[in-house]
C-alpha cells in the first residue's frame, strides 16, 4: 500500500510536470506574442520590448519555463517598472489586465465553485443512488419509471438547456424561486442555499443517470451472488441484505466515480456557472479568454489539471479502501 | 507462384476476425431499424435545411441579420410584439427579442454552423485518434507507453475547459468555425485512439498480418493495407457516437461566448442571450433548445443503429445517452 501510494504520487507529479510543460509551451511560446498582449494593442514596439524585458520574456525559452516552475514552488519577483512585486509561493503569474496575482484570483473564486460542486454532489448522490435503489428493487413500478425517465432525460440534454428549462418552470411559470443570485455561505447561509438550489438541481439532473445505472447494476450483481443466497436461506432479513450487502457493494464504485466528477467540477462547471451567473473558476476562465489574459488562462488550466489528476488518484485509493478485493499494485 | 506471392497475396478474408459485412448488407440492416431510419431522416432534413438556408430564408422573404425595431416593444426593453415571440406570416417563428431579427432565418443558418462544426470536429478526432492508436499499437514499447499515457490524460481532462483556453491564443482573424472544429477535435480523440490501439494489438497477432510482415511489408503498409479495412467498423461506430457530443460541444462553446462570433448565428449563442429573456419570451429559449435536442437525439439513435448494423452480435436495445460516448461537460 505504501509503495503504491509512493509510486502513484510520483506518477501524479510527472503527469502534472508534463502538463505544465505542454500548457506553458502552447500558451507562452507557440503562436502569440505575450508581451504585446500584456502591453495592449496601442503599444509602440519600444514599449512592447520594455514589457518583454520586464516580464522576462526575452530570456531563452527553457529559462522562462524554469522561472515559471520556480514561481510555483518558491515564488518569484516581477519588476513593475518602478519597483518589484513579489508573487507568493504557488505563483502562477500576474494578470496582464488587473496586475493581481493569479493565485489569489483563483482563491477568491474557489469557494463559489466549491459550494456549487459539493452541493451538487450531495444532490446527484441523493437522486442518482435513490433512483438506482428504486429501480433495482421496484422494477416496473410507477416510481421506478418516473425516476428513470427523469434522470435519462436529464442526461440526454446539455446542461444549459436543463438549467434554462428549470428557470422557465420555477422562476417564470410557477414563480416559486427568484432568479438565483450568489451570496457567500459566511454572509447568509439561507440566501446561499436558495441561490444555489437551481444550479445544484441542474447538475444533479444532469449527472444522476450515471449514478443510477451504476447503483442498480452493482446492487443486482451483489444480490445475485452465492453468499447472498446462502444468507437468504439462513433467514437473514431482506432489509439487512439490501442495506448491509447490496448497497455497500454499490457504494464503492459510486464513491470512486463521485471523487472523479467532483475533481472535474472543481476546475469549474463552466456552463452552469455561466448560466446562473455564479462567479466561480469557470466564469473566470471564460472571461479571461475573452480579454486574452494569458496568465489567468494558464493558471486555471493548470489548477484544473491538478484537481483532475488528484481526484483520479483519490478515486483509486478509495476503491481499494472500500473493497478489500481490490489490490493496489 | 513464388512464396512471396503466397504471403502477400492473401486477402483479409482469411482473417480470424469476424467476417466483415459488405456495405450493402450493412445498409440493409440499418434500414431495417425503425428508430435509426427516423434518425437518419431527421439528419437528412437538417442537412437539407442547412444547405438550402439561403433559399429557405428567401422563400420566407427575410434574412438573418436585418433588425426590425418596429416588431419589438421598446417600452419593455424589446419584447417581441405578438404572441409566441411575434409569430406572423412574415416571420414564421417570430423575431429575436431586443433586435427583432427574424428567428426562422437565424435558426436555419444556425443549423449550418452546428452541423459543420460537429462533422468537422468528428473528422479531426477520427484522423488524430486513428493515427495515434495505430502508432501506439504498432510502435515499440516506449512509443506505446508514451502515447497511451497521453491518451489517458486526454480522456481525464475536462475538454471543454481546455477548448475554451485554446481560443485565447488564436489570433482574432482566424475563421471561428474552423477554430471550433480544431479545438473540439484536437481534445476529443482519446476514445478513438484507445479503441484503435486495442484492436491493433489484437489484429497484429493474427496470421494474415504476420504473413504480410514476413512478406516484407513495413508498418505503414501493414496499417494501410491490412489493418485499416478491419478497423473501419469500430471507428465508424465510435465516430457516430461522437457526432451528437460534438453538436453539444459547439452549442456549449457558443453559449459561453467563445464560439462563433456575431452576427453569425448559432443555436448555442441564441440560448446564451435567451438567459435574459426566458421570462418574457420563453419561445426564444424553447426553439433552439428543441432543435439541439432533436439533433442530438437523431444522431444518437442513428449512431446506435449503425452500431447494430455493423456488429449485430454486440447490438443491444436502444440506449440513449448511456455515457458510452465521450464524457459530456457540466
Amino acid at each position: 500500500m505504501k509503495g503504491y501510494l509512493l509510486r502513484r504520487f510520483i506518477g501524479m507529479v510527472s503527469v502534472l510536470l508534463a502538463l505544465s510543460l505542454v500548457v506553458y509551451a502552447i500558451f507562452y511560446i507557440a503562436p502569440s506574442n505575450p508581451a504585446q498582449l500584456a502591453c495592449g494593442l496601442k503599444c509602440s514596439p519600444a514599449q512592447v520590448a520594455q514589457v518583454r524585458q520586464r516580464l522576462g520574456l526575452d530570456a531563452p525559452v527553457y529559462l522562462q519555463y524554469a522561472r515559471f516552475l520556480e514561481g510555483i514552488f518558491v515564488g518569484r519577483d516581477f519588476s513593475t517598472g518602478t519597483g518589484v512585486m513579489h508573487c507568493n509561493a504557488p505563483c502562477l503569474g500576474i494578470s496582464y489586465r488587473t496586475g493581481e496575482q493569479v493565485t489569489s484570483m483563483l482563491a477568491t473564486r474557489l469557494p463559489v465553485t466549491a459550494s456549487l460542486a459539493l452541493g451538487a454532489m450531495v444532490a446527484w448522490l441523493l437522486l442518482g443512488v435513490g433512483t438506482g435503489l428504486v429501480s433495482a428493487l421496484r422494477r416496473g413500478r410507477f416510481t421506478e419509471r418516473a425516476l428513470t425517465t427523469l434522470t435519462l432525460a436529464g442526461n440526454s440534454l446539455p446542461v444549459f438547456i436543463i438549467g434554462l428549462l428549470l428557470l422557465i418552470v420555477f422562476c417564470s411559470v410557477l414563480q416559486w424561486l427568484p432568479f438565483p443570485t450568489y451570496v457567500g455561505l459566511s454572509q447568509d447561509p439561507q440566501q446561499w442555499f436558495w441561490g444555489l438550489l437551481l444550479p445544484w438541481t441542474t447538475l444533479a439532473l444532469y449527472e444522476s443517470a450515471k449514478y443510477a445505472r451504476l447503483t442498480r447494476a452493482s446492487m443486482l450483481e451483489t444480490l445475485a451472488e452465492d453468499h447472498i443466497r446462502t444468507f437468504r436461506a439462513y433467514g437473514v432479513g431482506e432489509r439487512h441484505l439490501i442495506t448491509r450487502h447490496a448497497l455497500r457493494g454499490a457504494l464503492t464504485s459510486v464513491i470512486a466515480l463521485s471523487a472523479i466528477d467532483l475533481g472535474t467540477m472543481f476546475g469549474g462547471a463552466v456552463l452552469t456557472e455561466s448560466l446562473f451567473g455564479l462567479p466561480g473558476i469557470g466564469r473566470l476562465l471564460v472571461y479571461s479568454v475573452q480579454i486574452v489574459d494569458l496568465p489567468v488562462v494558464v493558471g486555471v488550466t493548470l489548477v484544473t489539471g491538478v484537481f483532475v489528476v488528484f481526484a483520479n488518484a483519490v478515486a483509486d485509493v478509495l476503491y481499494a479502501v472500500a473493497d478489500r478485493r481490490v489490490v493496489l499494485t | 507462384m513464388s512464396t512471396q506471392d503466397l504471403l502477400t497475396g492473401g486477402t483479409p478474408a482469411i482473417a480470424g476476425a469476424s467476417p466483415a459485412a459488405g456495405p450493402r448488407q450493412v445498409w440493409r440492416r440499418l434500414r431495417s431499424q425503425r428508430a435509426a431510419l427516423a434518425g437518419a431522416i431527421v439528419i437528412a432534413l437538417l442537412v437539407v435545411v442547412a444547405v438550402a438556408a439561403p433559399l429557405l430564408t428567401a422563400l420566407e422573404g427575410q434574412d438573418p441579420n436585418t433588425y426590425h425595431d418596429s416588431l419589438v416593444n421598446s417600452a419593455t426593453g424589446g419584447v417581441p410584439i405578438g404572441s409566441f415571440g411575434g409569430v406572423s406570416a412574415q416571420h414564421w417563428l417570430g423575431v429575436e427579442p431586443g433586435t427583432g431579427r427574424d428567428l426562422f432565418a437565424r435558426l436555419v443558418y444556425g443549423a449550418q454552423i452546428s452541423l459543420l462544426v460537429a462533422v468537422g470536429a468528428t473528422l479531426v478526432e477520427v484522423a488524430v485518434g486513428v493515427g495515434v492508436g495505430l502508432a501506439a499499437g504498432l510502435g515499440n514499447r516506449l512509443l506505446d507507453q508514451l502515447l497511451s499515457r497521453t491518451t489517458d490524460v486526454m480522456l481525464a481532462l475536462p475538454w471543454l475547459l481546455f477548448a475554451i483556453a485554446l481560443i485565447a491564443i488564436v489570433p482574432p482573424g482566424f475563421p471561428r468555425p474552423l477554430l471550433l472544429m480544431l479545438a473540439i477535435g484536437l481534445l476529443g480523440w482519446g476514445g478513438i485512439s484507445r479503441i484503435v490501439r486495442a484492436q491493433t494489438l489484437t489484429l497484429k497477432e493474427l496470421d494474415y498480418v504476420a504473413a504480410a510482415r514476413l512478406g516484407g511489408s513495413g508498418p505503414w503498409r501493414i496499417a494501410r493495407r491490412e489493418l485499416l479495412p478491419t478497423l473501419t467498423a469500430p471507428v465508424v461506430t465510435y465516430a457516430a457516437l461522437l457526432l451528437p457530443a460534438n453538436v453539444v460541444g459547439e452549442a456549449s462553446m457558443s453559449f459561453l461566448g467563445v464560439g462563433v462570433q456575431p452576427p453569425t448565428s448559432s443555436w448555442g449563442q441564441m440560448l446564451s442571450s435567451a438567459t435574459t429573456w426566458f421570462r418574457e419570451d420563453p419561445t426564444y429559449v424553447l426553439l433552439p433548445s428543441g432543435l439541439i435536442f432533436v439533433t442530438v437525439l437523431a444522431f444518437t439513435v442513428l449512431g446506435d443503429g449503425i452500431r447494430t448494423a455493423l456488429d449485430p452480435r454486440a447490438a443491444s436495445r436502444l440506449r440513449v445517452g448511456t455515457g458510452r460516448k465521450r464524457e459530456a461537460q457540466s
